[in-house]
């Protein structure tokens, strides 16, 4: 087993990328904590990669700098830097076997009496028996691991994983998930885990960012962010959200009220991130309850009424899409925990929500059209 | 008639194989004959004298000698000077790249008669002595070529990635030449030479041009023709034959032992996984 170490924390200050005019890393400033698992989460080409082989050192950053603890290692080469990569294709050697693939690092520094750490490596990576084969003999799975391990025998201060399993099928990908968090948890490294699958960001990580052109829009402990987002692009790529674009009507001491669509809602001071008068309200699917047209509605709920117009049966839930009176399609989801009547298609419904569960956005220079729209961003 | 069917494909092999092999076979069947003149076209009997007695003939082994020297000095030279070409048109961006690329395949293209008399033309107009460096010169020219089109298609190839790896695992550029790119595009290097040699050891029309007084093995094969082949030319030739089916044999029989040790060790992997998969099964 690997001890753990001490490790430091890396701090990116200000750091942009341009390729030609095209900015694809744009003033990133962020902390990543030492000993953290730290996922960087966004669509495709919106500048995780960029960012990763800059830490790595195999870009060169337009502007900005990078640190590891006080050490500036913005002007060092690759192979000085105390940081190590798992590349989105692997890039195992194939010319050498799985041992030498993973005492590559350490005889590149002459280390002396390798195989003990190499064996230790292997056995943490369970590929024992795997030693003497080259990687194209080996498993999807195993070469991934192979590549964690090639990684990790160094001790580096930071490992980057770019995308390491966006190769594998679902299924592995659950198993190597929970692998890789052993693995992190044993060594105490600082993983940076790149992925634009937001459920793998969010059941991995400590802390995510969610990256979007460049920039990080969000970064906060996975249940924080989904619980409050605070852009309509974080609402959107994180789960799904109901959104809503109204304007700010009144300022309470605790709550304000916001008008949208002749309909009146609160959301809690604490849960608007709207500075002027556009907010947008928004709402967790999961958030809402359904019922039947007239039921009463408890205290301190909003409500929406509407029509449905889809159901489908999912197994733990059901989702419901209501269609409101200015048109827009809302999503609920309900667990299927109740029994009895359930709503169909063409029921006359009120979906209803807990005022301490809405949320508000800024709402400056967007459109009720562009916001109002039940499909995810991705 | 089913059998025919059946093995109509390897019947067809057959045929092939023994198309191609007939006439090496009748040079070596030939390289044991004992003719009493020096037409050495018919059987006449058995005679081991051409084997035993190789360079009974004047020449004959000065020529072999010399071409031998000749193909490795131009592969060397060749497959070095080739192998930095093809380097420097993957791995760098500079003026001049896509015509350098354009003209290197050039003297592949151009025919062999077009480029021996225009090169002759060129070292007379420099005043200079025919000979082997003038053959050697020629030679490095034309399988330049090759080795530069063998080895770039090999650093195509490459992923890059495979070199940011090694960077990323504190190799600096010598290094990662050392322990990744060189290991990975060796065999086409090797590839690309064994057939620089190829190509010089069996070139005629341009050695018969810029050679001079000089004799090289394809050039006294011609000249001893027009006499009568001698019986040594048929061992010598021979002889090539079998070194180059020595070589494939040896390369085919290396491969052949890495596969079996390769599955011996996933027969063992498969059991340390039986004996993996039982001791969990136990402990549950
Ligand atoms: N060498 C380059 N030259 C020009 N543009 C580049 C270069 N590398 C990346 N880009 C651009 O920068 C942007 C960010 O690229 P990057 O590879 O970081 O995306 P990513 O977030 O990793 O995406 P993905 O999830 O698809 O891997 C993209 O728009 C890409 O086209
Ligand atoms: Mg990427």
């Amino acid at each position: 087993m690997v001890e753990s170490r001490k490790v430091e924390d890396l701090h990116l200050r200000n750091l942009t990328k341009r390729f030609g005019d095209f900015v694809a890393v744009d003033d990133l400033t962020l902390t990543i904590p030492a000993g953290s698992f730290f996922a960087l989460l966004g669509p495709s080409g919106c500048g995780k990669t960029t960012t990763l082989r800059m830490v790595a050192g195999l870009e060169d950053p337009s502007e900005g700098s990078i640190s590891i603890g006080e050490q500036d290692v913005t002007g060092l080469r690759a192979f000085k830097r105390p940081v190590n990569t798992v590349f989105q294709s692997y890039a195992l050697f194939p010319h050498l076997d799985i041992f030498e693939n993973v005492a590559f690092g350490l005889r590149r520094r002459g280390v002396k009496d390798i195989k003990p750490a190499v064996e230790a490596m292997l056995e943490l990576v369970e590929l024992t028996p795997m030693a003497r084969r080259k990687p194209k003999q080996l498993s999807g799975g195993q070469q991934q691991r192979v590549a964690v391990a090639r990684a990790l025998i160094n001790e580096p201060e930071v490992l980057l994983l770019d995308e390491p399993l966006g190769a594998l099928d679902l299924k592995l990908r659950r198993q190597m998930q929970i692998e890789l968090k052993r693995i992190q948890m044993e060594v105490g490294t600082t993983f940076v885990h790149v992925t634009h699958d937001q459920e793998e960001a969010m059941t991995m990580a400590d802390t995510v960012a969610v990256m979007n052109e460049g920039r990080i829009e969000q970064m906060g402990a996975p249940a924080d962010i989904y619980e409050l987002p605070e852009t309509v692009f974080v609402a959107r790529f994180l789960g799904q959200s109901n959104l809503f674009a109204g304007r700010r009507e009144s300022s309470g001491s605790d709550s304000v009220t916001v008008a949208a669509h002749g309909q009146q809602f609160t959301i809690p001071n604490s849960r608007n991130n709207a500075p002027g008068g556009d907010v947008i309200v928004g709402v967790r699917p999961e958030k809402m309850t359904i019922v039947d047209a007239g039921d009463p509605i408890p205290d301190a709920h909003d409500r929406i009424a509407g029509r449905v117009v889809d159901v489908s049966y999912t197994g733990v839930s059901t989702q419901y899409l209501v269609k409101t009176s200015w048109g827009e399609e809302i999503s609920v989801f309900e667990q299927n925990d109740v029994v009895g009547d359930q709503s169909a298609v063409g029921d006359s419904v009120e979906v209803h929500w807990a005022r301490d569960h809405a949320f508000g956005l800024d709402g400056t220079g967007t459109s009720a059209d562009d916001v109002e729209s039940a499909m995810p961003v991705v | 008639m089913r059998f025919v069917r059946r093995h109509i494909l390897t019947v067809a092999a057959f045929i092939v194989l023994v198309y191609l092999f007939i006439p090496v076979a009748v040079v070596g069947v030939l390289s044991f004959n004992d003719p009493p003149s020096k037409y050495n076209t018919k059987w006449y009997g058995f005679s081991l004298d051409a084997w035993t007695n190789m360079c009974g003939i004047p020449g004959v082994c000065e020529s072999f000698v010399e071409s031998i020297k000749i193909g490795l000095i131009s592969t060397f030279v060749a497959t070095v000077l080739g192998t930095m070409v093809a380097f420097a048109l993957v791995r760098y961006r500079f003026r001049g790249r896509k015509t350098t690329n354009l003209l290197i395949f050039l003297p592949m293209a151009t025919p062999e008669v077009v480029m021996g008399s225009s090169l002759l033309a060129l070292f007379l107009n420099m005043t200079f002595p025919l000979g082997t460096t003038t053959v050697i010169i020629a030679h490095i020219m034309f399988t330049i070529s090759f080795v530069v089109v063998a080895v770039k298609a090999r650093l195509q190839g490459l992923d890059p990635s495979l070199e940011e790896a090694s960077r990323d695992l504190y190799a600096d550029s010598r290094a990662t030449f050392q322990h990744v790119t060189f290991p990975l595009v060796a065999p086409g290097i090797a590839g690309a030479a064994l057939l620089g040699f190829a190509l010089s050891f069996d070139d005629f029309i341009i050695s018969f041009f810029n050679a001079g007084t000089l004799v090289t093995f394809p050039i006294y094969v011609w000249g001893a023709a027009q006499r009568g082949i001698p019986v040594q030319v048929n061992a010598l030739a021979t002889l090539v034959f079998l070194v180059a089916l020595a070589i494939v044999l040896i390369a085919q029989f290396v491969a052949w032992r890495r596969r079996k040790a390769l599955q011996a060790d996933m027969a063992s992997r498969d059991a340390d996984l039986k004996a993996l998969s039982m001791d969990a099964l136990s402990r549950s």
